[in-house]
């Protein structure tokens, strides 16, 4: 399967990643190139083989609901790049 | 001192022929004088390191000593330290000091290990060479024209010349096995699910798996004693008892059936490194065991595969760093959008940003299925392949890489460097344990014999590893760099 110029563009998009019309030039050879590897997959017979998501073949555990942690916001928030009293500072989103 | 195993200098140290302190003196003086120019670590930790060595100097003057206390290492730089700054290789963390401790580092810390500092690495783990650092390519301790292998490269080269007698790795395709290969040490990364992932830095969280980086198997198995085992903070670690890796260290190996998959010595594969890695093998022969070809008929699909799912975990576990609660952010954005899409544009350097953007493509809409489910169905044919290989033999051999290490700068081409983890990649797929241990050289560079185990196999190939080693040399050789004397 082939990708476009548009779909790298998509991509970055959705994945929030700034990305100009020549960097997306370039990341449009690579990528293809990627792609054209991965389409090797296409050739293999999976009819019926089911998806495997973990190598163990585990479920996720449970665990009773109590609290185990305390709250230690100012601690975490001490690596954030903009705080103000407890919380997160970013541009406006609402006017 | 600093040509010396672990279990060497633990035995040293009891015998009171050093203290830890003193040890941590000579190994802080070294990386002073000769991490300029190898680079093999992003963070030198000395007044922590000298604070927790005088414990375990203390500990052992108290008689409270275990087979770890004193010993220093160092930690891949994916591994959060609580107070210390952790980067993952990345701009985008290169001020983020992590406010708790990996679970590995925790039970590295209880068990009385002196950290010296944070290994360099391939940018959030992605690469085969660390030429993805942000904080630059680590030299190869044999040859410093050579790559050191990645991602775990600083660790590889910070423990083959001399720094550092052990480090912990991560390996996601290859990323502790390979550089092991490159640099001329033991690399060994466990089954998924045996060390805890809690506080490592995600890449490809179904792959994921962290271990044990040193001179001998023997070192790996003191290590993963002291840091596998079940973690409630890690939902996919498992809930299974952990044996005493070193106990079964030396069971004689007679009666071992040995299995070469067909595919790992095909194309592509350099006619020295398949040289030494059948001489290898001919030294298990003379010990008793039995070799046989088998085949892992799928093994061609593990490259598209891996760049399937791992870039597609990848975008997902890495759409966190956003600007807003850790990490860089750019300066004065404009708006909310802005703010995420230039902080990890400039956070973020080129392999990082490609496998975000395959990973992103291949999810969505109208591409799914065929990407992502399609791979998931290999995974499945790739792990039945290991299966069914261990039902007819024990561990399976081969070359960890199809070539020694390879010149700095040499795999411009990403896919070209994708296909370099060609006997490393589907054992992560599979989940399944591996060791590389040295097998030999080629032009002055080192070559590794992989052996590979069924699930949770880990004591039996530390065995194996460790019985090839009582009957080779090669781990005991060193680059110019570790014999100096100072």
């Amino acid at each position: 399967m082939a990708i476009e110029h548009a779909d790298v563009l998509r991509a970055a998009h959705l994945a929030r990643l700034g990305l100009s019309d020549g960097d997306a030039a370039h990341y449009l050879d690579d990528l293809g190139r990627i792609l054209e590897m991965v389409d090797q997959l296409q050739g293999l017979d999976t009819e019926g083989v089911a998806p495997l998501a973990h190598p163990l073949d585990a479920t996720q555990r449970l665990r009773a609901d109590e609290v185990t942690e305390s709250n230690q916001r100012e601690r975490f928030q001490r690596c954030a790049p903009a705080v103000e009293q407890g919380l997160y500072l970013v541009p406006r989103v609402v006017e | 001192m600093h040509d010396k195993t672990l279990s060497e200098l633990a035995g040293a140290m009891a015998n009171g022929e050093f203290s830890s302190r003193e040890l941590t003196d000579h190994l802080l003086a070294r990386i002073e004088r000769l991490d300029g120019d190898l680079n093999s670590l992003i963070t030198v930790t000395s007044d922590q390191a000298r604070t927790a060595a005088d414990a375990a100097d203390a500990a052992r003057s108290r008689g409270e000593t275990g087979p770890l206390t004193g010993l220093p290492l160092a930690i891949k730089d994916l591994f959060c330290t609580e107070g210390v700054r952790t980067t993952a290789g990345s701009r985008m963390l290169g001020d983020f000091v992590a406010p708790y401790d990996a679970t590995v580092v925790a039970k590295l810390k209880a068990s009385g290990t002196v950290s010296l500092g944070k290994a360099n690495m391939d940018e959030f783990a992605m690469g085969s060479s660390n030429e993805n650092s942000h904080f630059g390519a680590v030299k190869n301790p044999w040859d410093q024209n050579a790559v050191p292998g990645g991602s775990s490269g600083g660790s590889a080269a910070a423990v083959a010349a001399g720094l550092v007698p052990a480090a912990m790795g991560t390996d996601t395709g290859g990323s502790i096995r390979q550089p092991a290969a490159f640099c001329g040490i033991t690399g060994l990364k466990p089954t998924y699910g045996r060390v805890s992932r809690y506080g490592i830095i995600a890449y490809a969280s179904s792959l994921d798996q962290a271990g044990p980086m040193a001179r001998t198997a023997e070192d790996c198995a003191l290590l993963l004693n002291a840091i596998a085992g079940h973690d409630p903070r890690d939902s996919t670690s498992v809930s299974r008892g952990v044996p005493n890796y070193t106990e079964e260290l030396a069971a004689p190996l007679a009666g071992l059936k040995i299995g070469l998959p067909r595919e790992y010595f095909g194309d592509g594969l350099d006619p020295a490194v398949e040289a030494a890695t059948r001489d290898a093998i001919k030294v298990f022969e003379s010990l008793g065991a039995s070799v046989r070809e088998v085949s892992l008929p799928h093994t061609h699909y593990a490259i598209p595969a891996y760049y399937v799912i791992a870039p597609a975990e990848a975008s997902s576990n890495l759409s966190r760093y956003d600007g807003v609660r850790f990490g860089h952010r750019c300066e004065a954005p404009s708006d909310l959008i802005d703010l995420y899409k230039r902080s990890r544009a400039e956070g973020f350097g080129e392999e990082v940003k490609r496998r975000i953007l395959i990973g992103t493509h291949t999810l969505s809409e109208g591409f799914f299925d065929a990407y992502y489910t399609k791979a998931q169905q290999v995974r499945r044919l790739i792990r039945q392949d290991f299966l069914d290989a261990f039902e007819e033999v024990d561990v399976l051999m081969g070359p960890t890489s199809p070539t020694p290490a390879f010149d700095l700068g040499a795999n411009k081409d990403p896919v070209s460097m994708y296909l370099q983890d060609i006997y490393t990649i589907a054992v992560n797929l599979a989940g399944i344990p591996g060791i590389s241990v040295p097998a030999g050289f080629v032009s002055g560079r080192p070559v590794g014999l992989q052996i590979l185990g069924t699930h949770f196999a880990e004591a039996r190939l530390l065995n194996v590893a460790h019985q090839f080693q009582q009957a080779t040399d090669w781990h005991q050789r060193r680059p110019a760099i570790a014999e100096e004397t100072r």
